[in-house]
């Protein structure tokens, strides 16, 4: 096997490949849905129209979205068998992200709950 | 080598390599990349530790002034946009440095490192205003976990300039040899996922933070 082929196996994150067209059109592809996305966020921010109470849920889903778009079109993550060890890395990192961060908001969530506003209501809930 | 590994049956999109390692180690061009990769993904657990403490002391502001009161979204908007330019800047550079273009790659490096100095200059002077009001990060512990998670970023982005400018120099004097295309292939993914991380900053912190 030549070196040539071997590189055509495995990619580097971040690598850009093919010809230069596509290359450029990947960037530029990428700049415009992060731009709308950021654009679509600040909207929702500051509008009225939409329901408040989920509001924040819909800034987590765009930030994520938003976040994907920067994997696929500026650190060119792909699903290519040439892409496999980077993925697995990436799959491991966000699952480790997400048992931090949900882990760390619940308990602390439902720590603030049971602590209570005072000791004294703590004590008049304990006496019933 | 090549049958005996096709013999396997594990093959990937139809070539020959199993993926258990027959064919030996990967070049460094692969490997290094690959390492920092792991680097950069360890540093976002880091950040998801912070964001964690954030989330749990947000609202911990101790009668001090709350995230409706200091942000302003505004300037937010603007750090954004310089960044994700920034960003996209980079990739340009990428593509011109694989062409051993030498104007091209130092122009959009130098422009790289102009809008990151920007978004830096943004948030140091929001952070100099609220400390000058008073909502340092010793007010309370809102703040201080603000200050803990943007100011790390912060320090990231001004480590990246650092490394923008001696990658520019490196370029400049050893021209586009295979080990300074490592380092700036390393380079690019730190600066694409600063700018990943800034965007879970501006959503969770400054765009939530502030809703009415």
């Amino acid at each position: 096997m030549t070196e040539q082929e071997s590189e055509l196996l495995n990619v580097a994150p971040g690598q850009p490949h093919d010809s230069m067209l596509s290359e450029s059109l990947s960037y530029v592809i990428g700049l415009g849905l992060a731009l709308l996305l950021t654009a679509v966020s600040f909207w929702v921010a500051s509008t009225s129209v939409l329901w408040g109470p989920g509001v924040a849920v819909g800034l987590v889903v765009l930030a994520i979205a938003q976040m994907g778009v920067h994997l696929v079109f500026f650190l060119h993550i792909t699903s290519g068998p040439d892409n496999t060890n980077n993925v697995l890395a990436l799959a491991f990192g966000v699952l480790i992200v997400f048992l931090v961060m949900i882990g760390t908001i619940w308990i602390m969530a439902h720590l603030a709950a049971n602590m209570g506003p005072s000791p004294e209501m703590m004590n008049l809930h304990m006496q019933h | 080598m090549t049958t005996e590994a096709a013999a396997i049956g594990l093959t990937h999109g139809g070539s020959e390599d199993t993926g258990l390692g027959h064919r030996g180690p990967e070049s460094k061009s692969i490997v290094v990349p690959y390492g920092f990769w792991l680097f950069v993904l360890s540093d976002m657990v880091l950040f998801s530790a912070l964001f964690a403490t954030y989330a749990s002391l947000a609202h911990a502001t101790d009668g001090g002034p709350t995230s409706n009161q200091l942000f302003d979204r505004t300037l937010v908007a603007i750090e954004t946009i310089a960044l994700l330019l920034s960003s996209f800047v980079c990739g340009l550079a990428m593509i011109a440095a694989k062409r051993g273009n030498m104007i091209w790659t130092q122009g959009w490096l130098l422009l790289t490192g102009l809008l990151g100095f920007v978004f830096l200059s943004i948030e140091l002077y929001e952070f100099a205003v609220m400390i000058a009001e008073g909502a340092g990060p010793q007010r309370s512990a809102f703040l201080s976990a603000f200050f803990t998670l943007v100011g790390c970023h912060g320090a990231h982005v001004t480590a990246g300039l650092l490394w923008i400018g001696t990658m520019m120099a490196q370029i400049w004097a050893k021209g586009f040899r295979e080990d300074i295309m490592r380092r700036l292939l390393c380079l690019s993914v730190f600066w694409h996922a600063l700018d990943i991380i800034w965007v879970a900053i501006f959503t969770i912190v400054y765009l939530i933070g502030t809703l009415p």
